[in-house]
């Protein structure tokens, strides 16, 4: 990426979150089990590399929706059709390591090879053929760039035609929640070749390599990691200058970006494609550190659950996607875990794995209500930055006009 | 700064995770690894509190070599992935010596790479699909042939049912259990169009036009029957809509191999007497032990709370690990799943339960026919079936087969006489 | 189980039964009749097996007096064993036991504690031999119910011998009706069994036209087929000849003709792979090295060279596939001798399934217009909500449940069904009223110009109350029953058929409609409503307060949507996450309609009704693939009809 002079200097939070980022890898490095004290279990390691792919992937949903006010509740679907694209590769090739592993005798025909990977494959949900969407399935770079091209395809054509009707707003936000359930109900026929409800699974596996799941997780780590610090780079880059301009406009009033002469389904199309892509990558890079892939993570609750991250962290910031993937998604994890202490409230117990979903429930409505910068807005805070105070009645006939006590300031 | 604030936080949370359970030295941990909220909460809760009352009761025995036991719960959320995480953390973070959990067969798959990588040890209470054999789980639930193979043979003996529809929920167990039965059925003689077979997804409602399709089936004067594999809660429109179609269990019987006590619960049964389901435990088994087990989860949970085949599966599984525990005279893996096969422990049926070299139990096969109360009648029970992890009904697996104790492998090619593989292959 | 089969010796030793050494049962136990008969087959009466009950329920059904209570007692789970002596007793439950009454003599036999007695539990195809040997005695009884019972269990398993005691009841049937079923029984038995083939021919014609199931069931299996290869030309009752590469391809032929060993079997590849392996002999296969094996190619080669050496069997070529499946010919012969009876059949079928079609399509779409009915259902809330205040309210599936939940509460109260529903469904108005008017008030009001955020915030809502109701009311399913006036089915006939449950929702759907329509056309509420939803300052200033417009508008949407739970949970389940199944699919509804009309939303559910039916219909082995190709289809209609199906026009229809 060639990068202006300048960017850096305009872009400060750029630098800082680059340094915390490595920061953060060389600490869990240092303390994992693998490279270090062995205070973080792999496990942990595991979620925290899980942590920056979902990250990476707020990410992208803030570009769509804090940037250009797209709310796609479909993004999920992307992730998803990138994970199983790598998984496809990681269960084939396991599996035809084994199948060499234990034919005997006559050296086997291709054809041969093919079927034992399929009734390996497949015999657990009573087929024994290849489907044909297997056909690369064999070969890495292949799949590899199955990863991009499929859900980058799938983003164009839906893109293209949503866009091209003007489905905006709530519509769109319907219809990409439309979209990831159609896919998600696909996945789960059997007929769709990718074992169903069971999905792909034993992904932490990885074939040719000999490293245990110690190694194996920190390296994934490293992998999240870069692939989140290129994210955030290029999100920041195509955010800044000009294009980021048109995105925000877009964002504040379409019609007007498209009388100024910008083509605003182009820029839409680009975005949501674009975003599409990075949440594919995120995707390939989670689903081998989860181990399994199945329909059910494309359900449109997942896609809600990405806006409610990037809501809570902040929306229009990329460290708020950041810091709102990453704060719900561990502190979810700490709740559900069943480790979090009993609250005793005299007449009642909470247990937390009862009331979790509860309290976040609520603190979604909580957060829209009170704090719609969400936690990125005390960054405000500390530097001093505070929104116009809005009340009183509007002194214009639009809901962006100033409002009285606005105008008093 | 922000950032350093979230880097500390996460720092903080991971030695929280590191070090949340610094508990007494002095217990034997089980892990409990069951869905307490999501889809499957409604079938995994009951089990999650089945171990605890196990748990309980074995501690006021004095528990297990003298010390107690200590029960780790854990929520994976009937999120797939989350079951391998939690495993991964039942395992390496909590220690814990033995892992009681999952209910659908994709929470399996997803746990198995852990438990293999890590040598745990998991007692998986459900009946599922077969063609599975893990060094490190002991399949306490029934295979296909000691639950969908003599359903089968009793609809074809019992009720000369001449044609079949196959009714699943889709996902891998009734895809595997119906792909085996298909090739059972022609073996017997059954005509391949004789067999019409439907898949709805989770939670189906809208069941009218399935169940006019299934009334059609007795257009051609051949008596049909249903072997329903529908799960959860699509259950109750699948038998609202039966029973409003005024379809008669002697016009056209339904056996359902995912109906049970728990299941009949949410609805009301006077128009559903006389179907079917076919499970290795009945609540209304006649036995002492039975008595005292239900006795006793009424007395833990509530009057208004039945008993039904996973719990019994859990109890079994549970008192075999404490008694190998006990014999082996250690909680380590190794040794725990070599004195577990061969352990016996009766069942709550009044047979004995015999763990057998492939990690699966022998089991009587009981009928039980709906009554009004919600209960069943167990109107056939046979002797007890060794469970068969590879099925002999499908060309690929009646070659394999499953034997930890003498072969030390868990699907071994008895035509080729080699091991195929150690580990799954998920 | 294992009680009863404590005395096997018993039961072998009774067929002489003075062997018996207890001097109380040879005392009882006569040396014929009944008693006598139970005592000879106690093993097999007490775990009897359909195919083998047969005689011994014969021998029973002969022995006289007693016998025939006996059966049914039987049948009934009403017989019951004794552990001490092995004998039968009609039993009958009392406090502490069962009071028992003698089979034979029907004289009392005093009482027995619980655990002395094995209840017979005979399965439902023993209970079914049971009553077809109970026909002839029952066809006459005195209790019109009974004869209803045999004529049940002739319509089940009817066979050629109950032919003629059907025929000699009929005369003396008063019953009207029982009289119809005795004919049209009488009937179907004669098309099946009569001997003689005109007789036959004469009930198949007189069936003709008819649409029940029975009818079809009895004329499917005159023309059933079997599908056979001949050296010849084809014998029997042909139905239709056969050429290969025509109606048969040339590969089934063959398959054919090696099913009836006219012909050898295909090497296979496994067997190819198999025999190769046999012969593997240093390295090497028929002079090929073991290596080059890995094409099918040079494995065909190895075996043509292993053939040669007459080593292995010579598979069949395709010459001679050819020339053996040229040589017979292939036809399906009816199972049925008579030709004219077949063609009688096959006249009368076809006739039938005409009908028959036109009937399942009214049926399907009688299913399509209550899927349809039900979707409106749960989306009229919404159409008031999203379509007529902008709202998003993703907790609208929750309201659902909230109302269901409210049905099952009120039941646990209210033990009569009918009361339970009348009181049920205004509470659950009330209820979800409440709550969406408490969470316009907390929430949404200060959402009116953010319209995405109360999606998150609604979705916040959503998964709190759904928490909070698995918290209260556990994750099990609860039951909801509808009364027994909703019980069973409206029948046209055996193909049309809808429940009485689902017209009834129908028929709700109706009501909502006729009521919404009501309150927006011709209330002062519909109106300010109206006025605020198109300019909210306007109607401010013409002194409507639209604060309280839009709280009332928003308590209505949720109102319904708690009724609509009631009826959902009603005919399918009751669980916490019954919303949010329909969650998105009354999104759809609405968008598909056309947002803010609520004849766009009645559209809108009846489109995605029928069309989820019709694919149904098309691919019936799987209705996930339906479901799919449905959701593909409507993000396909959006793009072509961006509002809706019917699009409100000019100003209203602003974003």
């Amino acid at each position: 990426m060639e990068l202006k002079p300048g960017f850096l200097s305009k872009n400060p939070s750029v630098l800082v979150f680059l340094l915390v980022l490595a920061l953060f890898t060389l600490g869990v490095t240092l303390m994992s089990e693998a490279y270090g004290s062995g205070a973080i279990s792999t496990s942990f390691v595991k979620t925290l590399g899980k942590t920056l792919c979902l990250c990476l992937i707020a990410i992208a949903m803030d570009l769509i929706w804090g940037y250009t006010g797209i709310l796609s509740l479909g993004h999920f679907a992307f992730f998803g059709l990138g994970g199983y694209m790598i998984g496809m590769w990681l269960m084939y090739a396991r599996t035809r390591d084994i199948v060499l592993g234990s034919l005997t005798g006559l050296p086997p025909t291709p054809q041969e090879i093919n079927d034992a990977v399929a009734t390996q494959i497949f015999g657990v949900v009573g087929t024994s053929e290849l489907p044909a969407i297997w056909s690369f399935a064999g070969s890495l770079p292949a799949q590899l760039a199955l990863v991009v091209l499929v859900p980058g395809l799938l983003a164009l054509i839906f893109g293209w035609l949503a866009f091209r009707s003007r489905v905006t707003g709530v519509y769109l936000s319907i219809l990409t929640q439309a979209m990831t359930l159609a896919l998600s109900l696909y996945l789960f026929q059997n007929e769709s070749g990718l074992r169903g409800n069971n999905g792909l699974s034993g992904l932490q596996n990885i074939p040719g390599l000999t490293a245990d799941q110690d190694h194996l997780s920190v390296w994934f780590l490293w992998g999240s990691a870069a692939a989140l610090a290129l994210g955030y780079l290029l999100a920041a880059f195509v955010t800044s200058g000009k294009f980021g301009s048109v995105m925000r406009g877009i964002r504040d009033d379409e019609a007007r970006v498209r009388f100024l002469g910008y083509s605003v389904e182009t820029y839409k199309l680009f975005i949501f494609t674009l975003t599409a892509v990075i949440a594919a990558i995120a995707g390939a890079l989670y689903y081998p550190q989860a181990g399994i892939i199945n329909p059910g993570e494309m359900a449109p609750i997942a896609s809600i659950y990405l806006a409610v991250w990037v809501a809570i962290g902040g929306r229009g910031r990329l460290y708020g996607a950041v810091v709102g993937a990453a704060f719900v998604s561990l502190v979810s994890t700490w709740f559900t875990g069943g480790r979090a202490p009993d609250l005793n409230l005299g007449f009642y117990t909470v247990k937390w794995v009862d009331w979790w979903q509860v309290l976040l429930g609520l603190s979604f409505v909580l957060v829209t209500l009170f704090a719609p910068k969400g936690l990125a807005g005390l960054v405000d805070m500390v530097q001093g930055l505070r929104p116009p105070k809005r009340g009183g009645a509007p002194l214009g006939p639009d809901d962006g006009s100033l409002q009285e006590r606005e105008a008093n300031e | 700064m922000k950032f350093t604030k979230s880097l500390l936080l996460g720092k903080g949370l991971a030695t929280l995770f590191a070090t949340g359970a610094l508990a007494e030295e002095d217990t034997i941990k089980i892990g409990v690894l069951h869905s307490l909220s999501g889809t499957m909460a409604i079938s995994e809760t009951t089990l999650k509190d089945t171990v605890l009352m196990l748990v309980d009761e074995q501690n006021k025995k004095g528990g297990v070599m003298g010390k107690k036991l200590e029960a780790v719960v854990v929520d994976p959320a009937s999120d797939w992935p989350l079951f391998a995480e939690k495993a991964r953390e039942l395992l390496t973070v909590n220690d814990v010596d033995v892992i009681f959990g999952c209910w659908t067969s994709v929470s399996r798959k997803s746990v198995l790479p852990v438990i293999e990588e890590l040598n745990g040890l998991l007692f998986y209470p459900v009946q599922y699909e077969g063609e599975e054999s893990s060094k490190n789980v002991f399949y306490t639930g029934a295979a296909p042939n000691q639950q969908a193979i003599p359903a089968v043979d009793y609809f074809l003996e019992e009720l000369g049912v001449e044609k079949f529809a196959l009714l699943g929920t889709d996902y891998v167990y009734p895809r595997t259990t119906n792909n085996i039965l298909e090739s059972y059925l022609q073996q017997k003689g059954i005509a391949a169009e004789d067999i019409f077979v439907n898949y709805t997804p989770f939670g189906h409602s809208d069941w009218s036009k399935i169940v006019a399709d299934v009334v059609a089936l007795g257009a051609d004067g051949k008596k049909v029957g249903v072997i329903s594999t529908i799960n959860g809660d699509a259950n109750i429109g699948f038998y609202k809509e039966l029973a409003a179609a005024g379809v008669s269990a002697d016009d056209i019987p339904v056996v359902a191999f995912s109906v049970g006590e728990e299941e009949l619960s949410g609805l009301d049964t006077t128009n559903l007497v006389g179907h079917l389901a076919a499970w290795n435990y009945f609540q209304s088994a006649e036995s002492p032990a039975n008595e005292e087990f239900v006795a006793a989860w009424k007395a833990t949970m509530g009057e208004e709370r039945v008993t039904n085949d996973p719990m019994e599966a859990t109890y079994i599984g549970f008192n075999m690990w404490v008694n190998a525990v006990e014999q082996a005279g250690t909680t380590e893996v190794d040794a725990v799943s070599a004195a577990m096969i061969g352990q016996e422990f009766p069942n709550l049926t009044g047979s004995m339960a015999t763990m057998l070299p492939n990690h699966h139990l022998t089991k009587p096969v009981l009928i039980g026919e709906i009554r009004d109360d919600g209960q069943f009648d167990i109107i056939s029970q046979t002797d007890p079936v060794p469970g068969d992890a590879w099925t002999d009904f499908l060309p690929e697996s009646a070659v394999l087969k499953s034997d930890w104790k003498e072969l030390g492998c868990g699907m071994y090619n008895t035509e080729t006489q080699t091991c195929v593989q150690m580990k799954s292959n998920y | 189980m294992a009680v009863c089969l404590a005395l096997p010796a018993f039961a072998q030793d009774s067929v002489a039964p003075t062997v018996d050494n207890s001097p109380e049962a040879a005392q009882v136990l006569p040396e014929t009749g009944l008693a006598a008969i139970l005592g000879k087959h106690a093993e097999a009466i007490a775990k009897p097996s359909r195919r083998t009950i047969g005689p011994v329920i014969e021998e029973i059904g002969a022995a006289g007096e007693g016998a025939p209570e006996f059966l049914e007692a039987w049948a009934d789970k009403r017989v019951g064993q004794r552990a001490s002596d092995g004998r039968f007793f009609l039993i009958e439950k009392v406090a502490d036991g069962y009071r028992l009454t003698d089979p034979a003599t029907g004289a009392d036999a005093g009482t027995a504690a619980k655990s002395d007695i094995s209840e017979l539990r005979p399965n439902s195809g023993v209970r079914g031999v049971i009553a077809s040997a109970l026909v002839a005695s029952q066809l006459n009884d005195p209790d019109p119910a009974r004869r209803q019972t045999a004529l049940d269990s002739l319509a089940r398993d009817g066979a050629a011998e109950h032919l003629e005691p059907l025929r000699a009841s009929i005369e003396a049937e008063s019953d009207p009706a029982l009289r119809e079923r005795k004919e049209r029984l009488e009937g179907l038995l004669t098309l099946r069994f009569d001997a003689d083939p005109a007789a036959r021919i004469a009930a198949i014609e007189r069936f003709s036209g008819d649409l029940g199931l029975d009818v079809r069931a009895a004329l499917n299996p005159i023309v059933t087929t079997t599908r056979r290869a001949f050296a010849g030309s084809p014998e029997g009752n042909v139905a239709a000849v056969l050429r290969p590469g025509r109606q048969i391809t040339a590969e089934e032929a063959y398959t054919l003709l090696v099913a009836q060993d006219l012909a050898p079997a295909r090497l296979t590849r496994a067997d190819l792979r198999a025999a190769l392996q046999a012969n593997l002999q240093d390295g090497q296969v028929g002079g090929y090295a073991l290596e080059e094996l890995d094409t099918p190619a040079a494995r065909d080669a190895a075996y043509t060279a292993l053939e040669q050496a007459g080593i292995v069997p010579a598979a069949a070529t395709d010459d001679e596939v050819t020339a053996l499946v040229a040589e017979h010919s292939f036809a399906d012969i009816y199972t049925e001798p008579n030709a004219d009876v077949t063609s009688a059949a096959r006249r009368a079928l076809d006739a039938i399934e005409t009908k028959v079609g036109v009937m399942q399509a009214a049926d399907l779409g009688l299913d399509a217009l209550s899927l349809a009915s039900i979707y409106f259902l749960a989306a009229i809330g919404l159409a008031i909500t999203f379509g007529v205040m902008g709202v998003i309210n993703m907790a609208h599936g929750e309201f659902i449940t909230m109302g269901a939940y409210t049905g099952y509460v009120v039941q646990l109260l209210i033990p009569d069904y009918t009361v339970s529903i009348l009181v049920a469904l205004p509470l659950a108005f009330a209820i979800t009223f409440a709550a969406g008017v408490t969470m316009e008030r907390l929430v949404i009001r200060f959402l009116y110009k953010r319209p995405l955020e109360t999606l998150l915030a609604t979705f916040g809502i959503s998964i709190a109350l759904q928490q909070i109701f698995k918290n209260i009311f556990g994750t099990q399913a609860r039951p909801l029953t509808s009364p027994a006036w909703l019980d069973g089915a409206w029948v046209l006939n055996d193909v049309v058929s809808i429940s009485y449950i689902r017209i009834a929702i129908f028929v709700l759907a109706l009501i909502f409609l006729g009521v919404f329509l009501f309150i927006m056309k011709r209330t002062r509420l519909g109106l300010e409503v109206r006025a605020v939803t198109q300019n909210p300052s306007m109607a401010a200033s013409m002194g409507i307060n639209p604060d309280r417009i839009n709280m009332l508008t928003f308590g209505l949407g949720s109102g319904i949507a708690g009724v609509a739970g009631v009826a959902i949970g009603l005919f399918a389940k009751v669980t916490s996450e019954l919303g949010s199944d329909y969650i998105v699919q009354s999104f759809m509804t609405v968008v598909v309609g056309g947002v803010g009309n609520i004849w766009g939303t009645l559209a809108g559910a009846g489109l995605i009704g029928t069309l989820q039916k019709g694919i149904e219909w098309l691919n019936p082995s799987n209705t996930l693939a339906a479901q799919t190709y449905m959701i593909l289809f409507i993000i396909a209609f959006i793009q072509f009809r961006p509002r809706g199906i019917i699009a409100l026009k000019g100003r209203a229809a602003g974003d």
